[in-house]
């Protein structure tokens, strides 16, 4: 049986049970006849053969971690019980921090909006679990500092029924009313970005939306959460598509997945056939890192760079994450806030790796109690082990743009010790750097303090720290890092040289 | 759950495995089959030469090491590849005082002077014979038969001369051999006066004079090709070094067989495999940019062949690639490629470009 949710137009019912429609959407196609059975084995033995002569489409340079991905890619999402305590931070997205609207004390029911957005750059905030704040204050961020939070004591006892408005038909929404709708619900980008969803889906005036790509690549080693959205959450994920595509009046959609991620491809295939209508497409694009950071993504897909110093738009290009825009698809149709999300929750150090739906909130610690633990702990990092922050407390709860729970086992002692030489201008970092800087020459400079050299003549915040330079040095040079203080001293002189001015 | 000993450290969370001490541990291990030839070929004197060459290297980077506050870089490796390649360069017979002057002066000047590993504008190997070439020029034209009779049991006289002499002639000796064919010259010599071509299966396999190291085409081709499949060294290097030995010397060929030497032959003798393959790859004197690296081989390739056709030397791959490295950080910087999104590239010059 389909799952109502999946059918556009039809008067969607809010799901009011903890067991989500999702769960109920398993992974294989159930309509599959036999020609088009055969058709799928011919369509993915072409891909698997353009994936083994490495045509499909890509950018230059780049890095081919290990993938890890096998430990989770099969295992469909499961549902994750609710921890006794959600830690619910004010900021989880880039821009204005939500502002509270809730009381120490109140309660507060599932999906109610407990925070709202400071300004158009903002959104709001809504309760992931049914119960009761308990405190407003400082709770520990994988960024480091401690920031203002929301602390909401799950009823254990309670339906976990989500609150949310009345059902509204997606077919029957203008643009400016879905990207209100976005806005109200909350979205922010999952792909670990976490901008605010509408603010790309109105680009400033006088530029205008033709092309929405939407980013299926998960470079990221060991993330497979979009991978199973893709699989298991194609219907929503389409009808997010419509809605972003209707929202900007972008011409066609064309969704880029990596090609180690055949299944995927087939089955948004195989979903889109039946509606031949729409302007989407999928095209596979090589298993590279770092394909899906936007500015590759573009480069592959459409051949085209974003300018120095610019933004997608500046193309006339929107890029959405497939998470982003499932929920997209799941929310706007409910009248719902984003409360929970997908996430990957792997690594050597977990027992029992898997891709979960988890409350926003939910700390790290308890993730990993449910998960179990192999070995000794060495390292937990939120979101891919390549751009991932590595959390200085397990206290540390999911929030909007977490894609994963990478833990690592302690790093082997004898690499651990390993000197850092001097840079022997082997060229690894200059073939791996996919914006074609040269961190070599960048590296030195940095060690010279020439900060303020490498980003006015070498083209510094070009960088968007990917990892691939560090990810290749053999003199063990942690170049990455040597960028992001670089850009940070040049941000802070930045900053004193307006005050000064404005003196 | 216990939250000691969890560990923050910045990303990227993981590294690919391959480390400066396996890189340098990949070519040691990729010249000793090519010394060992050399030992068979010439025996009990390059032995001596290149533990020579090696020994006082190794003691030259501890003691400047020292001096210089980085503590002991011996185990990097890097210097024992500096010594045995010095070691491969020099004819068999060389006094081992001379080749020690040489490793001392390639290790102190080619590197420390600059400031260690990682900093040496040329190949310290080559600074070394480049010295000794200029302060000892009649030993380092002195070339000795390959399997002499009883070269395992007693060194070429040459090779034991006290220090600060002049070279043991080796004339008496070689007479005592009773070899039939020794002329006391390598074939390039040979070629470039003689005009006569060595057989090129001799010099692919390596039954020739030269200097200890340079001359089994062959071996050098297998240790490189097989670095190069560890990515321990940049295949572009050799091949367009090779490319454009050919590119230069095709043409002339073409005009007079008899007269210029086959490219084949250009390729496979004297010292271009071995300069080729493991000298001029060095990674820290070479150029760091994919298109870089293939300029600074097709000069290096264009060089030699020049200063061989038409030089006062009758090997050129020395000076070509002590050239090469002078030019490669330039060549870095008029190769960087434009930095995605923007008009300008990633120079060096500290001129805005856009």
């Amino acid at each position: 049986m389909k799952p109502l949710s999946s059918m556009p137009g039809s008067p969607v019912l809010n799901s009011r049970t903890t067991g989500n429609a999702w769960a109920r959407q398993g992974s294989h196609l159930p309509d599959l006849d036999g020609s088009s059975a055969r058709a799928g084995l011919i369509a993915r033995l072409e891909l698997g053969f353009r994936r083994l002569l490495g045509w499909h489409k890509t950018f230059a340079h780049g890095v081919y971690p290990v993938e890890h991905k096998e430990l989770t890619a099969a295992k469909p999402i499961r549902r994750l019980p609710f921890p006794a305590e959600l830690i619910i931070p004010l900021q989880q997205h880039k821009g204005a921090p939500s502002i509270p609207i809730v009381q120490v004390g109140q309660e507060v029911m599932r999906g109610e909006l407990i925070a709202v957005a400071d300004g158009f750059g903002s959104v709001p905030i809504h309760a992931p679990a049914t119960g009761v704040i308990r405190a407003i204050g400082l709770a520990p961020t994988a960024e480091g500092p401690k920031a203002p939070a929301i602390f909401l004591k799950v009823y254990p006892a309670a339906t976990q029924e989500v609150q949310a408005g009345p059902a509204r038909d997606p077919e029957r929404m203008g643009p400016e009313e879905i990207i209100q709708a976005v806005q109200e619900s909350g979205l922010v980008g999952l792909g670990g970005a976490a901008f605010p969803s509408h603010v790309k889906l109105r680009p400033q005036t006088g530029r205008s939306l033709h092309t929405l790509l939407v980013n299926g690549c998960e470079c990221e080693p060991y993330l497979t959460c979009d991978h199973r959205i893709m699989l298991e959450q194609t219907a929503s994920l389409i009808r997010g598509i419509r809605l972003a595509l209707k929202a900007t009046g972008a011409k066609c959609a064309i969704i880029g997945v990596e090609d180690n991620k055949l299944d995927a491809i087939i089955r948004l295939r195989a979903h889109l056939g039946r509606k031949p209508d729409l302007p989407i497409r999928v095209l596979a694009v090589q298993a590279k890192y770092p394909q899906g950071a936007e500015k590759m993504l573009i480069k592959a897909l459409l051949g085209l760079e974003v300018p120095e110093g610019g933004i997608p738009a500046d193309l006339g290009i929107a890029v959405f994450n497939v998470g982003t825009l499932a929920q997209m698809g799941e929310l706007i149709p409910k009248a719902q806030g984003l409360i929970e999300r997908v996430i990957t929750l792997s690594g050597p150090a977990i027992k029992n790796p898997g891709n979960f739906l988890v409350p926003l909130g939910t700390p790290v610690r308890f993730l990993l109690e449910q998960a179990g633990l192999q070995g000794e702990l060495g390292e937990v990092i939120l979101g891919g082990p390549m751009m991932g922050m590595a959390v200085a407390s397990l206290d540390v709860p999911i929030t909007k743009g977490v894609s994963g729970v990478i833990a690592l086992h302690p790093e082997d002692p004898a690499l651990a010790a390993r000197p850092v030489y001097p840079c022997i201008h082997c060229g690894e970092c200059v073939r791996a750097c996919p914006v074609f800087l040269n961190p070599s020459l960048l590296g030195e400079l940095a060690r010279a303090r020439q900060y303020q050299a490498m980003a006015e003549h070498h083209h510094l915040d070009q960088c968007f720290e990917c990892g691939c330079c560090a990810f290749v040095c053999p003199s063990n040079i942690p170049l990455t890092q040597y960028f992001r203080i670089a850009k940070s001293i040049n941000r802070d002189a930045e900053r004193r040289r307006q005050a000064k001015r404005s003196h | 759950m216990a939250n000691r000993g969890i560990a923050i450290r910045t990303s990227p969370h993981l590294k690919r495995v391959l480390t400066v001490d396996q890189i340098m541990r990949g070519v040691i291990l990729a010249l000793l089959p090519i010394a060992a030839w050399s030992v068979w070929q010439f025996g009990l004197s390059v032995l001596l030469l290149l533990l020579t060459t090696t020994g006082v290297a190794a003691l030259t980077e501890w003691a400047l090491a020292r001096a210089a506050g980085q503590g002991n870089t011996l185990q990097n490796g890097s210097v024992i590849i500096t010594g045995l390649l010095l070691g491969l360069t020099l004819p068999p017979g060389f006094p081992l005082w001379m080749a020690a002057v040489a490793a001392c002066i390639g290790v102190a000047l080619g590197k420390w002077l600059f400031g260690g590993l990682g900093y040496n504008v040329m190949n310290p190997a080559l600074v070394g014979r480049a010295f000794v070439q200029a302060a000892f020029p009649k030993a380092i034209a002195t070339w000795s038969p390959p399997f002499a009779p009883g070269r395992f049991t007693e060194p070429i006289p040459s090779t034991l001369t006290p220090p600060f002499m002049q070279p043991i002639p080796i004339a008496d000796w070689i007479k005592g051999l009773e070899l039939d064919a020794w002329t006391g010259a390598t074939p390039l010599a040979v070629q470039r006066f003689q005009h006569l071509e060595t057989p090129v299966w001799d010099l692919f396999a390596g039954t020739v004079a030269g200097s200890a190291g340079e001359t089994s085409a062959l071996l050098i081709l297998i240790c490189g090709l097989w670095l190069a499949w560890q990515r321990m060294l940049d295949w572009r290097i050799p091949a367009s070094v090779m490319a454009g030995a050919v590119f230069i010397a095709l043409p002339f060929w073409l005009i007079d067989p008899g007269l210029y030497p086959s490219p084949a032959f250009v390729l496979c003798s004297g010292g271009l495999m071995l300069g080729a393959w493991f000298m001029a790859s060095d990674m820290v004197a070479s150029p760091v940019t994919p298109a870089g690296v293939v300029i600074y081989g097709l000069f290096i390739g264009v060089l030699t062949v020049l200063i061989r056709l038409f030089g006062g030397l009758v090997e050129g791959v020395m000076y070509a690639i002590l050239i090469a490295n002078a030019l490669s950080p330039w060549v870095s910087d008029w190769t960087q490629p434009r930095v995605y999104g923007s008009k300008g590239r990633g120079r060096a010059d500290g001129q805005p470009s856009d």
